[in-house]
């Protein structure tokens, strides 16, 4: 039973590990290089590689607006070598730098533009301080040919090195760079934030031309910024919110999983285009859609559920059906802790009831092992018959597993020397959690379903 | 130039020779001549006026080079009455580093500048005089002889008048010349009375001199080798015949009197030079210092024993006779050297390998057996290079051989450089400091002077390597693509609209420049110095006004109306560490690098010694709150140094805060910057308009009302300019954009401004709340119930959760899951709507609202 429900919580995760298919694409190649790729299989391979890649290939949602005030700004950096600082907001999975992406590759597409513009990509989980940071432009930007193969030296030296080499350029005659700084709001943390005032005082006086390019999830990142930092920031912000309706929503659906022109097998992917499109039309794929969509707007969520049932799809079964979908979605939306609660043996099922009791009668207060072990007891020499009388240590031992398991958490760090009874616990499952996994638990026995609804149940 | 390292362990005396002559009219005695004495030796330098010294100056490798004008007594003076009147000389190295380049070539390692500047300190204490030193004035155009490039020797070309480099002015360049030729003559007397003695006085002293040779040959070179490098080394030569020469009056007091028996002298020199090598500087000092004694009866014995004394180094002699070469005006060091190995078979080895470094005597004293062991296979080593070195030097002469009319001269003088070279190269290969060899002569010129000159008791001090990245000039790679130039009005307003673009002039801060202006000019024309601190908050202007007000006054400077400065700028943000200023204000100030702790004590030296001829420097600190430190000693130094007499430094400090002298200064940093403050006040609606305007002056591309509008939202938000700046420009684009015809785009209306406006400060909460999903939008109102029912501005999860479920519940929307929830208020964290603690308290974590309770119900409310 235990194993099931782990099981369960498993295909959750495995589902995740799927989102990386490049691992398992090439040992599938592997194998049959040789072989012609059964049709289904070139389908997911390339559905998975839209899902799991911000690839700039694709195409962008409902972000035009935004898209095109970015791309000039860069354009203007690039060619009328005019410097500038802007702040790209928006929560995680809007799309940020699939964003940032499009534009650069874009106008690298401009004729002797790659050669024109020196991009610097930072990422504040990568570059936990200003010093790391340096290290990374310099070389980011080649100038070690300039240092030599000299191993580089103090951190004040590479900023006076870094500064000079940006002093040295003027608007007309220098190399635009265009730093892109991934988790800005990190780098607001470094010490004085030495970097960011550097990079935007470039930006803010005639030296090399440079745009200064911010990704952050945090809307209040100005508030982080100290007020010489911020005022020599431009205060452009390019918001990107997910703010479309449920009707496009359900257009990006049907663009993202159908197949492109390109597809070797023409028929089929017209199939399968035709397939979608009657998915896209039917009532409990709209319900599932509707439900997926007010749970969360981003694309990563659509990609993921998308991914699940894509991973269904077998020669034998070789197109999505709503069934599919449902049961994805119902993979998402799975609590994950009530599926362990379904792993529990009764013995420990009766001692979360005990403890949800204690939670109703002290209100919320913490309690410990003998607390519980009185309030099971109590409810045992009622109902003898239904449950076995277990001893002390056995209990002690399911109530230990229960602390593995995290449903119940010590309010103080476990101390060698302190009674193991008595240390104060908190539950951390809701009432209607533990409800709801009851009414699924297999083979409960009823007494300990009506134990659970009411704790005056035995009088 | 044992002389230098021994100034610095044993106290010199200085005492007057000669009677004193006193002056009317003011008032203190004036002398001709001085002596010089160093505790626990017993020789006596003596110097005249007239002759050229070194003075202690701020670092031991470059001391002062001046003429010596006059020697006074002065009762007024607290620390020490006897002075000195000289005409200083300035190095390259001392010119300051932005002017440098108005040489327009490359000046010789061993030039130097008349300095010309009526200001410069000329009054010094005799105290500092380290040493006599020899000028040679040269014609402008006149290639440097390089034959006369030894350390001692300083050649003057041009004067330096603090902003030109002038030829010498006809009087001076006479008046050198005039020591010069005094020189000269009496070499060339010198020359021709050796010429006229030396067989005789070889044979007698042959004996002698074979015996020292032989028996301590190493010290016996080292003994030859040491002392001719300097100008005295030549002025005993000349003494010998000439022992009453006015010029050079080096006196040989030699502690054992007896002077009149050559045998004992000798003997005795013999033996200092076998038994203490350690003490070197001793017998080497004694034997250079030639007799310059005045009683007329002694100069009978003196000369006798000088003669005698020249024959046991009779290798001067013949060298001398050789050196015929009318442009010299001194012997040369290794010229000799080479002539040593066609004496004894054994010296050869050894002799050619001695420098003229006491440094570098020193170490070798710790090795000398293995020198020896080692002296053939380094004999065979040093050929080859040589060979290549004779090469170089066959190419240079070359190169010099117009301004050579001896013929025999060339023919002598390479085999002389070569030993020369041969030797530094092998001191390169023995010295533990890692040089290059040697490709230049000049290089080994440059690094023999310095350490000549360093203490050879401490450990040589370490030449810093030329790293690449110092020297190396960073720059971003230029760009293929030629930047476009505007092409219609809005591109070319956006251009000036810019931050960076530099205004003509600067609007609205008049007053402020004028303050600022008035107070440095007049520390500038007081020679004084003094501190001044600004603040304002950002975007008011400050580092432009100062910078403005320096421009205007570096450009005064050129035209003489000011005194003139060197203008330094450090910033508090551009520093890693506060310690780091120092270095940074070093390397500006004179070009050199060096640790924290080091600069920071070279800086004070430099700020805080008296005797130092400096022009006014004048350092803007940036960002001033930067560089607090626990101790403060960052600031205190930098408001410490202006209050010194000498320093003439004048620090303008520059932070956001107004109080920060009080807020986070101790009292005696505070005390020190002083009262004279600034406060740069935000800006007003109408200033920004005008500043505003004067940028647009000549450009249409603004509705007429527009710029009030920016101006005065500004102004009542911030009243920061870079902010009306960039709303402009934003505008602009958004003008560019919103228009059809993109050749001729409109002008930019209040809509589009209120646009900008709009997208620059208008919150993002509200309508990233309207647009999050249903559920987050009901976790909200779940959050909003949760606080009105509790009472309290934060509930746990588990609270919020209840409230959630009911919430979707009473809404129709499907049971949310705790994990759906869970996910949902991680979302709702991370972009700050919620304050949020860390997850892993899992139902038990802590939510409180980022934005106020009213928000939140204004955007769910809108739908």
């Amino acid at each position: 039973m235990c194993f099931i429900s782990y099981r369960n919580s498993l295909t959750l995760w495995s589902s995740q590990v799927f989102c990386f298919p490049d691992g398992i694409d090439n040992v599938l190649f592997i194998i049959v290089s040789s072989v012609a790729f059964p049709k289904e299989i070139k389908v997911q391979r390339i559905l998975r590689e839209r899902f799991c890649h911000q690839s700039p290939h694709d195409n962008l949602f409902e972000v035009q607006v935004q898209y095109k005030h970015l791309i000039e700004l860069l354009k203007r950096t690039a060619i009328h070598g005019e410097s500038n600082s802007v702040l790209i907001i928006g929560p995680r999975g809007s799309g940020k730098t699939m964003l940032i992406n499009h534009a650069l590759k874009e106008l690298m597409e401009v004729e002797g533009m790659s050669e024109n513009v020196l991009q610097v990509h930072l990422n504040g989980l990568l570059q936990i301080n200003d010093k790391i940071a340096l290290k990374e432009i310099t070389r980011q930007l080649n100038l070690e040919n300039v240092v030599g193969d000299k191993v580089f030296g103090s951190f004040a030296e590479n900023l006076s090195f870094l500064l000079e080499a940006l002093k040295k350029g003027d608007r007309t005659s220098s190399c635009p760079v265009i730093f892109i700084l991934d988790e800005f709001d990190l780098f607001a943390h470094h010490k004085n934030q030495t970097l960011l005032y550097n990079l935007l005082d470039i930006s803010q006086s005639a030296q090399t031309p440079v745009a200064i390019i911010g990704l952050t999830c945090r809307l209040d990142i100005l508030e982080l910024l100290e007020k010489r930092v911020k005022s020599r920031f431009s205060h452009r912000q390019i918001h990107l919110m997910n703010s479309f309706s449920f009707a496009q929503y359900l257009k990006i659906f049907k663009e993202q999983l159908s197949l492109p022109s390109v597809f070797p097998e023409k028929i089929f992917a017209k199939k399968w285009n035709e397939s979608v499109q009657d998915l896209s039309e039917e009532r409990s794929v709209r319900e599932v859609l509707q439900k997926h969509f007010n749970v969360s707007k981003n694309l990563r969520s659509l990609h993921m559920l998308l991914m699940l049932a894509l991973n269904r799809v077998t020669p034998s079964h070789p197109f999505i059906t709503a069934a599919d979908l449902m049961e994805a979605n119902q993979l998402c939306s799975m609590d994950s802790k009530g599926n362990i609660v379904h792993g529990l043996s009764v013995l420990e099922i009766c001692l979360i009831i005990a403890m949800k009791h204690l939670n109703d009668i002290y209100e919320e207060e913490p309690f410990n092992f003998q607390m519980v072990y009185n309030e099971f007891q109590k409810f045992v020499q009622r109902k003898a018959h239904s449950v076995y009388n277990f001893e002390k240590p056995v209990v002690m031992k399911a109530f230990e597993h229960l602390q593995q398991l995290e449903l119940i958490r010590p309010m103080e760090r476990t101390s060698v020397n302190a009674q193991r009874e008595y240390q104060l616990m908190k539950l951390l499952l809701d009432n209607t959690q533990i409800m709801n996994a009851l009414q699924k638990y297999p083979n409960c026995p009823t007494d300990v379903r009506q134990w659970a609804t009411s704790s005056l149940s035995w009088l | 130039m044992a002389y230098c390292s021994a100034r610095l362990r044993t106290r010199q005396t200085y005492l007057w020779v000669g009677r004193p002559s006193l002056d009317q009219k003011l008032h203190y005695q004036t002398y001709k001549e001085m002596s010089l004495k160093r505790e626990g030796y017993s020789t006596e330098i003596h110097i005249q006026v007239g002759q050229f010294v070194l003075i202690e100056g701020d670092d031991n490798e470059n001391p002062y080079v001046a003429k010596l004008v006059e020697l006074f007594e002065d009762d007024s003076e607290p620390y020490s009455k006897k002075r000195a009147r000289v005409q200083r000389f300035i190095r390259f190295c001392e010119v300051p580093v932005c002017k440098q380049h108005l040489l327009g070539r490359k000046p010789d390692t061993q030039e130097i500048f008349w300095y010309d500047n009526p200001a410069c300190n000329s009054n010094i204490s005799v105290e500092t005089i380290i040493g006599c030193v020899r000028v040679v004035a040269l014609a402008p155009d006149e290639v440097i002889p390089i034959d006369l490039k030894n350390e001692k020797t300083f050649f003057v070309k041009l004067s330096w008048n603090e902003k030109k480099f002038k030829p010498l002015p006809p009087e001076v360049f006479a008046q050198l010349n005039k020591l010069q030729e005094d020189n000269h003559r009496y070499q060339k007397s010198t020359e021709a009375k050796t010429k006229s003695t030396e067989s005789p006085s070889w044979t007698t002293t042959e004996h002698a001199v074979k015996r020292i040779e032989s028996r301590h040959s190493t010290s016996k070179s080292r003994h030859t080798a040491s002392h001719p490098v300097t100008p005295r080394a030549r002025k005993r030569l000349e003494l010998s015949s000439f022992p009453r020469t006015p010029n050079t009056r080096i006196s040989q007091a030699t502690s054992c009197a007896s002077l009149d028996s050559p045998g004992r002298m000798k003997r005795k020199v013999a033996f200092s030079e076998i038994m203490s090598p350690s003490k070197r500087s001793l017998p080497d000092g004694s034997q250079t210092l030639s007799p310059a004694l005045k009683a007329p009866e002694k100069t009978g014995e003196i000369q006798h024993s000088c003669t005698k004394d020249a024959k046991k180094t009779s290798p001067d002699h013949g060298m001398i006779l050789r050196t015929r070469v009318p442009a010299l005006k001194t012997t040369e060091t290794s010229e000799e050297r080479t002539l040593t190995p066609t004496r004894g078979g054994r010296k050869s080895s050894v002799a050619p390998s001695v420098i003229l470094k006491p440094e570098y005597i020193e170490r070798r004293e710790g090795k000398e057996p293995e020198v020896q062991d080692e002296a053939t296979s380094i004999s065979r080593i040093r050929r080859k290079s040589s060979l290549l070195t004779l090469n170089r030097i066959r190419q240079q002469l070359r190169f010099l051989g117009n301004s050579k009319s001896d013929q025999s001269d060339e023919e002598f003088l390479p085999a002389a450089e070569i030993s020369d070279c041969d030797s530094e190269e092998e001191e390169a290969s023995t010295t533990p400091l890692s040089r290059r060899t040697p490709n230049s002569m000049s290089r080994n010129l440059r690094s023999s002077m310095k350490s000549s000159l360093q203490t050879p008791s401490k450990t040589p001090k370490k030449t810093p390597e030329p790293r690449t990245p110092r020297d190396a000039t960073p720059r971003i790679r230029s760009r293929n693509l030629a930047a476009q130039e505007p092409t219609n009005m809005l591109e070319e307003a956006r251009l000036r609209l810019h931050v960076s673009a530099v205004p003509e002039s600067l609007p609205c801060r008049e007053q402020e420049f004028q303050d600022i202006y008035n107070f440095v000019e007049s520390k500038l024309l007081d020679r004084t110095g003094g501190c001044m601190y600004i603040s304002g908050v950002p975007g008011t202007g400050k580092t432009a006004t100062v910078h403005e007000v320096m421009r205007c006054l570096q450009q005064a400077a050129q035209d003489s109306d000011v005194p003139p400065f060197q203008y330094i700028e450090v910033n508090g943000m551009k520093l890693t560490e506060p310690h780091q200023v120092y270095v940074q204000i070093l390397q500006k100030l004179t070009g050199k690098r060096a640790t924290a702790n080091h600069a920071a004590k070279l800086l004070a030296k430099r700020f805080c010694t008296q005797g130092s001829s400096q022009e006014t420097t004048v350092l803007l600190v940036d960002e001033l709150d930067l560089l607090w430190t626990q101790k403060q000693d960052v600031m205190y130094n930098l408001f410490d140094w202006p209050t010194h007499k000498e320093a003439r430094l004048v620090v303008l400090t520059i932070a956001n805060t107004m109080d920060l002298p009080e807020r986070i200064m101790m009292n005696r940093v505070s005390s020190r910057l002083g009262l004279t403050r600034m406060s740069f006040q935000p800006y007003t609606h109408s200033q920004l308009q005008q500043i505003l305007m004067s940028r647009l002056r000549h450009v249409k591309a603004f509705e007429d009302d527009t710029i009030q509008l920016v101006a005065r939202k500004v102004a009542a938000l911030s009243g920061d300019a870079r902010r009306c700046l960039d709303i402009c420009r934003r505008a602009t684009e958004i003008c560019e954009f919103s228009c059809q015809k993109p050749d001729s785009p409109g002008l930019v209306t209040t809509a589009h401004l209120l646009e900008a406006i709009d997208e620059m400060f208008s919150s993002s909460y509200i309508t990233a709340i309207k647009n999050s999903s249903v559920l987050e939008q009901s976790f909200l109102r779940a959050i909003l119930a949760e606080f009105r029912r509790s009472g309290l501005e934060e509930a746990t999860l588990q609270q919020v959760y209840v409230q959630h479920v009911a919430l979707c519940r009473m809404e129709g929307l499907p049971y949310p899951t705790m994990s759906e929830t869970m996910a949902v208020c991680s979302r709702l964290g991370a972009c700050r709507l919620l304050l949020v603690e860390p997850s892993r308290n899992d139902v038990l974590l802590r939510v409180r609202l980022n934005v106020s309770q009213d928000d939140v119900l204004y955007a769910l409310k809108e739908e």
